[in-house]
């Protein structure tokens, strides 16, 4: 059981502390002494000096060598002195209490309560690493998370238990999507609940999401966890443990459906960079330590649905590719790890579009499993290949009009071209409080495309076409 | 903890952890311990391979999650290298990189938590008589209800001599003896250390394709029953698509398909399919001549690291037994990176790009496990590899990539290009190879394809020439060709969408015998030829392109996969059309 007002868990009353500290360098603190001290377990450091900042602070075993112990100290070790500093083992890996008390709660990197509320009770404890999921135990994902964002339900459809990162570059309102996304997504009518886990955001940032995520945190379906450029960086390695340790309880004991969203992803990996620089281990690409990838999967992963259980996990991962390049460890590990992508372009920014999203080069690889006939509905899949096919098309008329001339182009073309801005102003575009509901979103759509001739809409069956037009008469 | 990993010899010597650093751990005071053996750490018997020896002091490396494990926890030596325990119920089953049952797993893998053992019994079917004389690898009898096909109970290599006793038929417990040759004791199951290549009287070289129903391949880049073929590919180009068509439709008789550091959906979606699948050769489910070894991205490391040397094996038990396996290995980057994951963490200088230097000979060792072979039974049989790569920013040039081409006899480029044009499977014609193709020609030429090599020849200069025609094209304008350049781009056009690109999801293309392959080609062909024909006879090429050529490109996807009349009768409807234009 855990206690009261302790998260995370004050020290035990049963454990040492020792004193033998040997070394601090970086976030790195090294005690010679030591007995018994298992590698990955959790700890508490503190200090009997006066005013030397933040008390007590909170760490990870890294390794245990003999009586030595390897500490990542999460808030960092400014202030601390050799001899002044004490550090106690909790005896086990860091487990956080888990339950429905989570939601309508605001919380800092480390889990603790900023909103002025009482300590966050738990229906029982749970590690924050989690245990992996028995792939044998796991069932496919399949049917929609509906953002109410119609660039991302029409053609990037959000599936229940998948993981879909959106890849930004700086610049991109890729923050304000996520809290859209997070403030208004619904799984129908079933039980649903978001978790936003903020990392390495600025204040203006985090306040911005925090007015957008007001409304749904008050209703008690959302936590908010806000680790902010500013706090220590180290805590960014628990922020996202966090956050799906306590969607992991509420999806697969709770029966809900929870959307995890993980923002961003690039400075998380920053953080795990610097405990590796500052470990001396052998940097892989870009110096991200070269087991970047098994870091990031044992977080993506754990979405999914269970075989017999109704509830689920779905992980929206936020990252900014730096300097816009997407073969930068970071989005590519995770482009290998995540089932698809939702891609924000800079130049469709430039036109003035929200939410940029490149639907050609976006894709959510599980969109079979999402949509179509009892998903959604019966044409959104031929619906949406085909928009797609003519936006492909589109984009190689655009090119060809930038050589020879949009006078020179045939009729067909010219529709192309008229298609392809209506497309982004009809279809993309919308207000960043607005939710449309997929009705609306795939009725939009019908109208865009229908701006070219039936003869063009090949991928659609012709009864398709002919009902929608009867329809719309 | 299950027993095929954790149960060790009473009495053995116990040492202590001193050293823990993730999956790698430092003990002392196990004497007399050898490198690959299993040691079982803390209190929990956590398995851990021994991979240095320095003095008192001795490397392993962690097969579960070592958190909580301290300096001062006692080890155990199990006196045994790292070993599968190889029995029935492979077949349909779902197991981990140690081959231990995810079946019989919890739904959270808590390395503390007990998997419950379950007790199996098999039907038994002598097929010696006791006093006989066997040598290693005969075949002492078999179950006949293990899964998709007979499974087959041998002398173990290195033994032979008198058949003391065998079984009468009947059913008997999974860890019942059924035979004993010579004082060794028989059972279903035998165990084999991974690591180790299971012996052979000898390897052969004739040559007799592994069809995998996927036209681009099979036409072009195929690959022969023991060979090996890599599959390096950028995330969204279709690689794991690709891979699990091959496992669903391929020839070969029993599948080992090991997910390795990949995703959890993933493996779920296989299970699904392949659980859906009936089999067009015994009318029962696919999924019984499949063993899926799953060890996703988020479970411990270095069990990712064996997970592929465990699908080898499970595949060598199977082709011993006469049959021809296959593994499909996705993906092998993952492996490299938890061999540099590992190597890092203990210090190793690092070569290329950080991974070990001893990386090349690993891949290369990992691929000469694959061939055909005499059986030490005395029968031909053979292991195939099927390995994924998955290059960091879709770099090729990064080791694995690199290495991995040195060492396939086939080479499947997946490009990048071609993914995003929605061609799929988006194997490049440019940058694949096949060093089995000249020998399979022979091979197709005695056995009623003579047509096979000049098809395949005709087929890489066209869609080369077309590559060639359609960058000028994109200069000048294609209007600007000449007329049979032209026919060559339309060619290009044909052969791309209407035989390399295959429906992954549809019924009818899904997979596609070699039979309808060579009349889809030969279709195009035909057609091809009338256009030259008519370009000769001064007809404008314009005309000819806007034929409507989709009874040709749809083909593929309506008439059945061994449809090589609805193909031919395209074939006859195309021709008129063109004949029209006389």
């Amino acid at each position: 059981m855990t206690e009261p007002d302790a998260f995370p868990r004050a020290p035990r009353s049963l454990s040492v502390q020792y004193s033998g500290v040997a070394e601090l360098r970086g976030p790195l603190l090294v005690v010679r002494g030591v007995s018994g001290v298992g590698w990955d377990e959790f700890a508490t450091v503190g200090t009997t000096a006066e005013g030397a900042g933040p008390a007590p602070r909170h760490g990870v075993v890294l390794e245990v060598d003999r009586d030595l112990a390897v500490v990542q100290v999460l808030e960092g070790t400014e202030g601390l002195a050799l001899d002044s500093t004490w550090i106690s083992f909790s005896g086990e890996p860091l487990r956080i209490p888990v339950g429905p008390d989570w939601l309508g709660r605001t919380c800092n990197g480390r889990g603790d309560p900023i909103d002025g509320g009482p300590p966050i009770f738990g229906v029982h404890d749970a590690p924050v690493a989690g245990y992996p999921l028995n792939p044998g135990r796991r069932d496919p994902p399949a049917d929609p998370v509906l953002t109410g964002i119609s660039a991302i339900d029409a053609f990037t459809t959000l599936v229940r238990g998948q993981k879909l990162p959106v890849f930004s570059s700086a610049g991109l309102p890729h923050l304000e999507l996520a809290a859209q996304i997070a403030a208004q997504s619904t799984a129908g009518v079933e039980p649903f609940c978001v978790i936003f886990a903020g990392m390495g955001l600025t204040h203006a940032d985090a306040d911005a999401v925090r007015a957008t995520l007001d409304e749904r945190s008050a209703a008690g379906e959302l936590l908010l966890l806000v680790n902010t450029a500013d706090d220590p960086v180290l805590e960014r390695i628990l922020t996202p443990r966090i956050a799906l340790t306590v969607a992991e309880h509420l999806a697969f004991e709770l029966d809900r459906h929870v959307l995890v969203v993980l923002a961003d992803m690039t400075s998380y990996a920053e953080a795990l960079r610097e405990v590796s620089a500052a470990r001396g281990e052998m940097p892989g690409r870009r110096t991200y330590p070269g087991y970047l990838y098994s870091d990031l999967a044992s977080l993506y992963e754990r979405c999914g649905r269970i075989r017999g259980k109704t509830g689920s996990v779905t992980v929206l991962p936020v990252l900014t590719m730096p300097a816009g390049d997407i073969t930068h460890p970071v989005p590519d590990l995770t482009g290998y790890i995540t089932e698809g992508q939702i891609v924000l372009s800079a130049d469709v920014h430039a036109r003035g579009i929200y939410p940029p999203v490149d639907p050609l080069a976006s894709l959510s690889r599980l969109m079979r499993r999402g949509a179509g006939p009892g998903r959604t509905r019966k044409d959104h899949l031929d619906l949406a290949a085909q928009t797609l096919a003519a936006l492909a098309r589109a984009r190689q008329v655009r090119e060809l009009a930038e050589i020879v001339g949009a006078s020179a182009l045939n009729a067909t073309d010219q529709l192309y071209l008229h298609f392809a801005a209506d497309f982004e102003q009809r279809l993309v575009d919308q207000l960043r409080g607005e939710r449309r509901d997929l009705d609306q979103t795939l009725d939009r759509c019908w109208d865009v495309l229908t701006v070219l001739p039936a003869r063009e809409l090949t991928m659609l069956p012709s009864g398709m076409v002919e009902a929608h037009t009867r329809k719309g008469r | 903890m299950d027993s095929r990993v954790a149960a060790g010899p009473a009495g053995a010597p116990a040492g202590r952890v001193i050293r823990v650093n993730g999956p790698l751990v430092e003990i002392e005071g196990l004497a007399g311990v050898a490198m690959s053996e299993l040691v079982g750490l803390g209190t929990q018997g956590l398995p851990a391979e021994v991979v240095a020896i320095r003095g008192r002091s001795v490397s392993v490396q962690a097969y579960e999650y070592t958190g909580g494990l301290a300096a001062g926890q006692p080890v155990t030596a199990w006196g045994r290298p790292l070993s599968a325990q190889l029995g029935p119920e492979l077949l349909g089953g779902i197991f981990d990189g140690l081959l231990r049952p995810l079946g019989a797993a919890p739904t959270w893998l808590d390395p503390s938590a007990r998997r419950s053992e379950t007790h199996r019994t098999w039907n038994w079917q002598p097929m010696l008589t006791e006093g006989v004389t066997v040598s290693e690898g005969a075949v002492l009898g078999a179950v006949p209800d293990a899964g998709g096909l007979d499974y087959r109970v041998l002398v173990p290599p290195g033994v032979s001599g008198r058949l003391d006793r065998i079984a009468a038929a009947g059913t008997y417990a999974a860890e019942d003896p059924v035979a004993a040759v010579a004082g060794c004791l028989v059972g279903f199951s035998t165990q084999w250390p991974v690591r180790r290549a299971r012996p052979v009287r000898e390897r052969i070289y004739t040559e007799e394709p592994l069809l995998t129903g996927q036209r681009v391949l099979d036409a072009l880049f195929p690959l022969a029953l023991g060979s090996s073929a890599g599959v390096p590919g950028g995330f969204g180009t279709g690689k794991t698509m690709l891979l699990q068509q091959i496992a669903k439709w391929c020839t070969a008789d029993v599948i080992v398909y090991v997910g390795c550091g990949e995703r959890g959906n993933e493996m779920a979606d296989v299970l699904t399919d392949l659980a859906d699948l009936v089999d067009p050769r015994t009318g029962r489910r696919l999924a019984e001549r499949t063993v899926i070894i799953a060890n996703t991205s988020n479970m411990p490391i270095m069990a990712r690291e064996t997970s592929i040397y465990t699908g080898v094996t499970v595949a060598e038990h199977f082709r011993d037994m006469g049959y021809h396996a296959i593994v499909i290995a996705d993906s092998t980057s993952r492996w490299a990176e938890a061999l540099r994951e590992f190597s890092s963490r203990s210090g190793a200088l690092p070569a290329e790009e950080g991974y070990p230097a001893a990386l090349p000979s690993a891949l290369a060792a990992f691929y000469e496990r694959a061939g055909r072979v005499v059986t030490l039974g005395g029968v031909e049989a053979s292991v195939t590899i099927i390995g994924a790569v998955s290059p960091p920013g879709g770099d090729v040039t990064e080791p694995v990539t690199a290495h991995t081409q040195r060492f396939v006899r086939a080479l499947w480029n997946l490009d990048h290009e071609l993914a995003y044009a929605r061609h799929y499977p988006a194997v490049a014609w440019s940058g694949s190879f096949s060093r089995d193709a000249e020998q399979l020609g022979v091979w197709y030429s005695r056995n009623g394809d003579p047509e096979w090599v000049g098809r395949r020849a005709r087929l890489t200069s066209l869609l080369a020439e077309a590559d060639r025609l359609g960058d000028l094209a994109d200069l000048v304008g294609a209007g600007s060709l000449p007329g049979h350049e032209r026919v060559v781009l339309l060619a290009g056009r044909l052969l791309r969408e209407g035989v390399l690109q295959q429906n992954g999801l549809s019924a009818n293309d899904a997979h596609c015998s070699a039979e309808k392959t060579a009349a889809l080609i030969d279709t195009v062909f035909a057609v091809l030829d009338d256009c030259e024909s008519l370009i000769d006879d001064g007809v404008a090429a314009a005309e000819i392109e806007e034929i409507d050529y989709s009874p040709l490109m749809r083909a593929a996807q309506e008439t059945p996969p061994d449809g090589v009349d609805g193909v031919a009768e395209r074939r006859e409807r195309m021709l008129a059309v063109l004949a029209g234009l006389r």
